[in-house]
């Protein structure tokens, strides 16, 4: 086990170009999904990735387990930089990052039995030839995420959603990784299916060891399940901290415009916190706002300073580092955002 | 949207030149066509055989021989500008391949248009009525004549429908028979003594298509029918005949217009069954005779001119689905 | 009178494969401008519930509809298709879930308004059309003139829920119906649009009916909460009523199995075991019973009635256990024990049940 992070990621960016043109195509342009992300995973943590639709969430997941490649920038994962590995290299690497998919109803090959695609991750790493020693072992995975191993010759659409994932989750841990990346894993599940998820989420990192990436726009399950969090906004990262200091006291004024937002099932909160409710849309990610991404609608902008001077990631009072030039104080937090520990 | 068409306008020139070179390349290589033995007769000397070679630019190298072919085949030159385009000569009808096309031009677009005009006004109508009264009977006759219709080969409809309906020898004599199409005037410069010669016709090729589009149009407007925005349409009160039309008739047609373009392309292409059994002098006539006299000038004519039908209708049918669908952006 | 008062009401549909009985026994009333939260997960029923409500189940030839839905006294199920036609859009509308499908992918948003207008309001196109931009400003939508002409494909996903409310709202309704208004949008633009809803229930005295799974956004928005669970209501109280001192199983099982930004961060997610029941095969006795911690024998025999809790008439349960029972074991709950140990130290395994 070494002293450093499991992995590094250094200035990753990741541009979709866009192309116009008659007969040669030129790039006219690019959807800046990711755009300068830095940060370290630490083995056995549980990082969460949040932010809404468009700010490079899902894509930054792709990045770390290569299903993307990079357009520069780099990931060194145990001293090795895959950031622009070819495949052979990937290919052991493979075993040791698995993915947990958002939408259970199409992440799973609707013509294979469970048992084959559970058992796929052994095939294709050629680990375990003889048939029955890999029935056995998809088996007992099965039943470590909660499944009937019965159902082994079943067909994905005669389980349930909640079920579905399991499975999903079986594959991923079948060759035992060190690090699992899972993209919004119940979103798409009802609620109190996802809580069982969850908890079987948190019970197999404990047993196995498990580092987890864990990415979702739904605040109070981030906070539940991870040890740091990094909120992203339009292909940046603007704040990154310790659970406890995000959700007490949120220095980026889009994390505390998005914790003050989330609707709390208290009664008594909603109606004595003033919310922050921020005006406009999230701009393009092909056009995005000069210096501070967010200075278009933040409710703390400065003309002449944010929307020219690009803050860097910077430590802020309570421990939280953030990219901002006016970050939040604490009356401001006790004011707007209902749910934090004034 | 115009950079998008001139792409497409480039591509398309660069599939009709592989199309004449593949063509080109294929009927030059068939052995069974030595346009020098048709032309030349039976029993030619060597001589009369050399000549006829000569005068027609056969002995000259393959690549030479398709450079001037392709030469006279392109709408351009380098002296004179804009020409009309060469499609080369008929060896053994001794006229040249364009005259023949354009005299059979007219005869192949009545009968496509007429019968795409048919079918559009029977299948349209029945695709809806089937897809509103779902697993009624209206839907149930409608859904099993058009399988009958899909399944029955054209030139067996049109014999049947001769020996039912012909003026000549129909059991019931109501429409004109095959080979009344007249050998001069065409629907558009005579519509009232054409029009009648091809109503037979028209309801054969317009049968099969016609049930096409009625199973298509009605599997489009079921789907249609329980999309989210009809049931907003329904929640704003609409009246249900509006929801029907103005918001799933509407989004479901769409689509029918591209196999549209598609299918005309093809039939300009020229109808050979259809116009076989009611001896239409249409393009598919054309090309069927060439093939039976492997006439390849004529055949390579016909092959051109059938890919150029396709490929701009094609090009027509994007640009028009375009202005049908404000989410379609080139 | 109330403005809305349902009654009884079933929808069963008849399929290949059973009677699948989506909606089993629902009644509830809303005052005029009140606002009522129907919580509930998938097969519920509480989409198919409203959607009675408004008449759109009656296309379904699959459907049994049963019981009585009275607006302002008339019975909307024996209405004819007419006269329902004539409510929809008018005195009662309604708002999906999805704005983008929701909305048709064809035409102007001008003219899908102004459709929404001309179908009940003998009015010329241009004041249609004037009606339309006033109620996109009123919604917040910017320079509402010239967007008119715009296509739904040309908003964001929080604009065009905002259109929808404008359409929903275009004919001054008195009734809304928000079928999870917000749950396909990001949660900064969730805000904005239960901010505005709640602005405009306020300013226009309209009553709502907000559908959702999310206890958060009821919590915001309602006066008062319906839970449904398999097709039933299973508890219905006023909204701090279910908050502070909820009596129904499951709603003691949402309220602990999701994570809570209010809670302290440790503490251990309560899943509710098993999955929803298939509406075509329920459970004998109480719907509930198989997830259950609390079951006891009796509860896989009889169904429960939803009954007024002693002393709180407006507060209904649908559960055999006896009141005092019921709130010893929330309280158990509330003190952090599991619903083993509180079932245990409630005594459930010794104690009468009251009938």
């Amino acid at each position: 086990m070494s002293d450093g992070p499991l992995i590094e990621v250094r200035d990753l960016v990741k541009h979709f170009p866009i192309r116009k043109g008659i007969v040669f195509q030129k790039q006219v342009g690019a959807v800046q999904a990711v755009d300068g992300v830095s940060f370290d995973i630490v083995e056995g943590e549980t990082l969460g990735l949040v932010g809404e639709s468009g700010c490079g969430k899902s894509t930054t997941a792709r990045l770390i387990t290569r299903l993307l490649e990079p357009t520069s920038g780099s990931i060194v994962y145990n001293g090795v930089d895959i950031a622009q590995a070819n495949r052979r290299t990937l290919l052991p690497l493979r075993r040791e990052m698995q993915m947990v998919f958002q939408d259970p109803y199409s992440s799973l090959n609707p013509r294979k039995t469970v048992g084959t695609i559970i058992g796929e991750p052994f095939e294709i790493h050629g680990i375990e030839r003889d048939k029955d020693k890999r029935r056995r072992l998809v088996q007992n995975l099965m039943e470590q995420v909660g499944l009937n191993p019965e159902h082994y010759n079943r067909l994905p659409h005669e389980f349930s959603g909640g079920q579905r994932q399991r499975i999903g989750v079986a594959r991923a841990i079948a060759l035992k990784p060190k690090l699992i990346v899972a993209d919004e894993p119940v979103s798409a599940l009802d609620v109190s299916i996802q809580a069982q998820i969850l908890n079987l989420l948190r019970d197999l990192q404990r047993e196995l060891g498990l580092t987890i990436v864990f990415i979702a726009h739904d605040l109070s399950v981030v906070r539940h399940m991870c040890d740091r969090i990094a909120v992203m906004y339009l292909g940046k990262i603007v704040e990154m901290a310790q659970a406890d200091q995000l959700y007490d006291h949120p220095r980026h004024p889009y994390s505390g415009a998005l914790l003050s937002a989330v609707p709390v099932p208290d009664p008594r909160l909603a109606r004595e916190k003033h919310r922050q409710v921020l005006v406009g849309d999230v701009p393009s990610p092909t056009n995005p706002p000069n210096a501070c991404r967010f200075h278009t609608r933040c409710p703390k902008f400065v003309a002449g300073h944010c929307d020219v001077d690009e803050p860097a990631l910077e430590t802020k009072p309570g421990g939280n580092v953030a990219a901002c030039h006016y970050p939040l104080t604490d009356e401001e937090i006790a004011a707007r955002v209902p749910t934090a520990a004034a | 949207m115009l950079t998008y068409i001139v792409r497409r306008l480039l591509w398309m020139l660069v599939v009709l030149l592989l199309i004449s070179f593949l063509t080109f390349l294929m009927f030059s290589k068939l052995p069974s066509a030595d346009p020098v033995s048709l032309r030349a007769g039976r029993n030619a000397t060597p001589e009369l055989r050399a000549s006829i070679r000569h005068t027609f630019g056969l002995d000259k190298p393959f690549f030479e021989q398709y450079r001037i072919y392709l030469a006279k085949l392109v709408p351009f030159d380098a002296h004179s500008g804009f020409k009309p385009p060469d499609f080369g000569y008929s060896y053994q009808n001794n006229v040249s391949v364009k005259a023949q096309i354009l005299d059979r031009l007219p005869a192949t677009a009545g009968l496509a248009l007429g019968g795409m005009v048919v079918w559009l006004l029977i299948g349209i109508p029945v695709g809806i009525i089937s897809a509103i009264r779902r697993g009624r009977i209206e839907d149930r006759v409608a859904m099993g004549g058009a399988l009958v219709a899909i399944s029955a080969p054209v030139y067996w409809l049109g014999l049947v429908a001769l020996y039912l309906f012909s003026k000549d020898i129909g059991v019931i004599q109501i429409f004109d028979g095959a080979g009344s199409y007249p050998n001069t005037g065409s629907l558009f410069n005579s519509p009232f003594t054409v029009a009648p010669t091809l109503f037979l016709p028209w309801l054969v090729l317009a049968a099969s298509f016609a049930a096409i589009y009625a199973r298509f149009l009605r599997g489009n407007l079921l789907e249609v029918m329980a999309e989210d925005y009809v049931r907003t349409a329904r929640a704003k009160g609409l009246p249900e005949r509006t929801v029907i039309f103005r918001h799933g008739v509407r989004s479901a047609i769409t689509p029918i217009v591209t196999i549209l373009g598609l299918d005309l392309g093809i039939l300009l292409g020229g109808a050979i069954l259809t116009e076989s059994v009611f001896n239409i002098p249409g393009i598919g006539r054309l090309a069927f005779d060439s093939i039976q006299k492997s006439d390849l000038p004529t055949i390579q004519g016909t092959v051109i001119m059938g890919a150029f039908f396709i490929i701009a209708l094609n090009l027509v049918v994007d640009v028009v689905y375009a202005f049908l669908d404000p989410r379609v952006r080139y | 009178m109330p403005l809305l008062e349902v009654e009884d009401l079933k929808v069963h549909f008849h399929t290949e494969d059973g009677i699948v009985k989506a909606v089993d026994g629902v009644s509830y009333t809303v005052e005029s401008g009140q606002a009522l939260g129907i919580v509930g997960e998938s097969g519920s029923g509480k989409s198919v519930s409203s959607l009675t409500v408004m008449g759109l189940t009656r296309f379904f030839t699959s459907a049994r509809i049963s019981g009585s839905v009275r607006f302002n006294g008339k019975d909307l199920l024996t209405a004819s298709d007419e006269e329902m036609r004539r409510i929809r859009g008018n005195e009662i509308s309604m708002i999906f879930q999805d704005p983008l499908s929701s909305l048709h992918p064809f035409y102007r948003i001008g003219k899908q308004l102004v459709e929404a207008i001309q179908s009940h309001r003998d009015v010329s196109k241009a004041q249609a059309l004037d009606r339309s931009v006033e109620m996109l400003g009123l919604v917040g939508i910017p320079e509402p003139r010239k967007r008119v002409d715009s296509y739904p494909h040309e908003f964001s996903g929080g604009m065009r829920q905002r259109v929808m409310i404008a359409m929903a709202l275009a004919n001054d309704p008195k009734l809304l119906i928000a079928d999870e208004p917000t749950t396909a949008l990001d949660v900064t633009v969730q805000a904005q649009i239960l901010d505005l809803i709640q602005r405009l229930q306020s300013e226009l005295d309209t009553a709502i009916v907000m559908i959702t799974h999310d206890l958060g956004v009821v919590a915001e928005v309602t006066d008062e909460i319906a839970v449904m669970y398999a097709g039933e209501i299973v508890e219905k109280a006023p909204k701090d009523t279910i908050f502070a001192s909820p009596e129904h199983p499951y709603t003691w099982g949402l309220l602990r199995s999701i994570p809570r930004l209010d809670l302290p961060r440790g503490e251990e997610l309560v899943p509710i075991s098993g999955r929803p029941p298939s509406l075509i095969t329920l459970p004998g006795g109480c719907y509930f019973h198989p997830r259950c911690p609390y079951v006891r024998e009796r509860h896989r025999e009889v169904h429960p009635d939803l009954d007024a809790v002693p002393g709180d008439s407006d507060h209904s349960v649908r559960c055999l256990l006896a009141s005092d029972t019921r709130k010893r074991l929330w309280r158990e709950l509330q003190d952090g024990k599991d619903p083993a140990e509180a079932r245990a130290t409630a005594g459930l395994d010794a104690e009468e049940v009251a009938s």
